[in-house]
């Protein structure tokens, strides 16, 4: 019984306990079929245009161009897309793919709470009962996520072991489903875990690549120079980065510094090693027993030790680089597309625009750069007012 | 090197032969509450009965354990626990227990902390996490142990793994749920030795009022296809389900219960309190003397 599916290279695989190891297989399964079947496609994509409002426009950040002077810089706009970020992409065709195969709970892990929020809408959307594992720590500083949730209906349950952040919410949901396999579905967040997971994640967040790759040739006429998104467990940066997989365009994967590479952060490919979390061979942060060590980023979408094994796979063929912004840079990112282009960036975000910023005036003016947008500010107000304050005082 | 499966296999005959009912495989997680006690509850479990060990490595994130355990490895990282430990008292029941099969318990990450990383392109992710697992199955083997479960390593990425471990003489012991299908209970079947663990329920680790309904259906579906040696666990925590399970398989294993009853031991009652649950739970003492 070899697998060959599943992998990318020596990472990704299915490292997963015996009991949901049927349930794997059935969402594979579940997977193709939808894949091959005409009225899903159709069904998803009547979802994602009348619902979520796609395609998300491709604007040209002409003010921040022009004030970095080098390449001209576009966003390509999930923060536009429903609930604003481009969580919920993937949400929709999960909670699609769990009504197919007859699952009527759904649950979830979430860290700020936008995956948390985009599941209880598709939830709500389709009357599934959902249930939203969130650690205690970002239940308090992300109050007002809870509430969203449970005004969609949803159950949010914090969980209080390990560092209550987003690596023991999905221990937690992890548990839930081995106990509740049978009749739930688990609707994982990011391009992590067993397989199928990375997979369907990319799949279904790849029409951010393949609009953007559309939107730029009929404005521009040609591909960006430089992809750009943050990298957190990589839902977003897959998406872009998928459909641009076979063009001459260089992928950058920014992750999370946090206070710097010595001290606490999230940089997993910059600074982590290969090991096996929550089902998958990837890169986490660990220490020399193995054991996993806790993440940090300002931002929470970002603060998680392990990432997307796809990731780690484009870094060792070296088809894309990966890189670190620390969470003052990240800050100042966000100040810059607030003030030059009306736009406030989710701080997970704001560490593409702040690396792009480093690298838009070494470049020409009549070279692009793309800039996956994947969510916005809103939810990050209080931080970053908190944030600001603390370092002007 | 101990020739493969020999200790499982000379056990459950010998058990089988008394016929007293099934052995009974207490699980210790390695350095709870501390690594310096963990030796001495070693063997107070061998003292009080056990027919075998399962030494639990601690682990940061154990995504298939309950409560009980997720706080025990809490408490045995918070007191510097490690692999080192776990090996450690491996030593320390073979010094006590030259016979009983002993088995390491643990999560894939912290076993591949033993060996250098594949950072090559080459193989699969099954390939990547079987050739570092060298060292560490050299290590297990002159400790003295007998075998490995990888709670976090299905069949399906097995075989590179597999391979390591018998090399130096040790089993991979593999998990079969409720919810394994007739393919995965063949595949594992053709691959098992030293015993199968079945886990009696779909859930995580953790002491039930009750067996699950539907566990005979399950060994049922399973004996269709092997032959091999069975233990049941999850969920498993009194004598009488130690008795129920017993009509059906020739082994029994008790984790939570036990980490439970170290847990609400007084410090200098803990050793007392292992013995004593063991000797409960095998039948030589009855649970009113207990008390």
């Amino acid at each position: 019984m070899t697998k060959e599916s599943g992998a990318f290279g020596p990472f990704g695989g299915q490292f997963a306990p015996e009991t949901l190891m049927p349930a794997l297989f059935e969402l594979e399964a579940a997977w193709s079929e939808a894949q091959a079947d005409a009225e899903f496609l159709a069904e998803l994509d009547s979802l994602l245009r009348d619902y979520v409002g796609r395609e998300t426009p491709l604007t040209h950040a002409a003010r921040l161009s022009e004030q970095l002077g080098g390449a001209q810089i576009w966003l390509k706009r999930e923060d536009l897309a429903h609930t604003g970020a481009h969580k919920i992409n993937n949400a929709l065709g999960q909670v699609l793919l769990a009504k197919r195969m007859g699952k009527p709970r759904i649950i979830a892990e979430t860290g700020a709470g936008q995956h948390g929020v985009a599941t209880a809408t598709a939830c709500a959307r389709f009357g599934l009962e959902c249930v939203v594992y969130m650690g205690a720590e970002d239940v308090r500083r992300q109050a007002l996520n809870v509430f969203r949730m449970g005004l969609l209906g949803a159950e949010v349950v914090p969980v209080d072991s390990g560092a209550r952040t987003l690596k023991d919410a999905i221990n937690e949901a992890i548990r839930d489903w081995v106990t509740n396999v049978r009749t739930t579905h688990y609707l994982i967040g990011s391009a992590i875990g067993p397989h199928p997971y990375p997979v369907i994640v990319r799949e279904l967040q790849s029409c951010i690549g393949r609009e953007a790759r559309q939107q730029l040739q009929e404005k521009i006429g040609r591909l960006p120079d430089v992809a750009i998104a943050c990298v957190g467990g990589g839902s977003n940066a897959i998406g872009l980065f998928h459909p641009l997989i076979d063009d001459p365009v260089r992928l950058i994967g920014v992750e999370a510094a946090g206070e710097g590479l010595a001290a606490r952060h999230a940089a997993t490919l910059s600074a982590g090693s290969p090991g096996v979390l929550h089902g998958t061979r990837t890169y986490v942060l660990q220490d020399e027993h193995g054991q996993i060590t806790e993440a940090h980023s300002i931002s929470a979408g970002l603060d998680y030790p392990g990432v997307g094994p796809e990731h780690a796979w484009l870094m060792l063929t070296e088809r894309a680089e990966y890189v670190s912004v620390t969470d003052d840079e990240a800050l100042e990112g966000l100040k810059l597309l607030s003030e030059t282009e009306g736009i406030i960036p989710a701080l997970e975000t704001a560490h593409a625009i702040a690396y792009a910023a480093t690298l838009a005036p070494t470049m020409s003016s009549d070279e692009t750069i793309l800039i996956g947008l994947s969510g916005r500010g809103d939810k990050d107000v209080e931080i970053v007012r908190d944030a600001l304050t603390l370092r002007s005082s | 090197m101990t020739e493969l499966g020999r200790r499982y296999r000379e056990a459950f005959d010998a058990s089988e032969a008394q016929g007293d009912g099934p052995l009974v495989f207490p699980f210790l997680a390695a350095g709870f509450p501390s690594p310096e006690e963990t030796p001495d509850l070693v063997r107070a479990a061998l003292r009080g009965g056990a027919g075998g060990l399962e030494i639990g490595v601690p682990f940061s994130d154990p995504l298939a354990d309950g409560p009980a355990h997720q706080r025990a490895y809490t408490v045995a990282l918070a007191a510097g626990a490690a692999l080192e430990t776990a090996l450690e008292a491996v030593r320390c029941a073979r010094e006590a227990a030259p016979d009983a099969p002993i088995t390491l318990m643990g999560y894939l990450n912290p076993f591949l902390s033993f060996g250098a990383s594949i950072r090559s392109a080459i193989g699969t992710p099954g390939d990547a996490v079987g050739q570092p697992l060298d060292a560490l199955a050299q290590r297990m083997a002159e400790a003295g142990a007998d075998g490995v479960i990888v709670v976090d390593l299905p069949v399906d990425e097995s075989d590179a793994a597999r391979e390591v471990f018998a090399r130096h003489g040790i089993s991979m012991i593999y998990l079969l749920a409720p919810t394994s299908t007739e393919e995965r209970i063949a595949a594992v079947a053709e691959r098992a030795s030293g015993f199968i663990y079945l886990v009696s329920l779909t859930g995580v680790t953790g002491a039930r009022e009750q067996v699950a309904a539907d566990f005979e259906a399950f060994v049922g579906r399973v004996r269709a296809l092997t032959d091999a040696p069975l233990a049941v666990g999850f969920g498993i925590s009194r004598r009488e389900h130690v008795e129920e399970v017993g009509r059906l398989v020739p082994a029994a294993i008790i984790g939570s219960a036990l980490t439970t009853a170290i847990a609400s031991a007084p410090s200098d009652g803990r050793v007392a309190a292992v013995e004593r649950y063991l000797e409960v739970v095998t039948g030589r003492r009855s649970e009113e003397t207990s008390e």
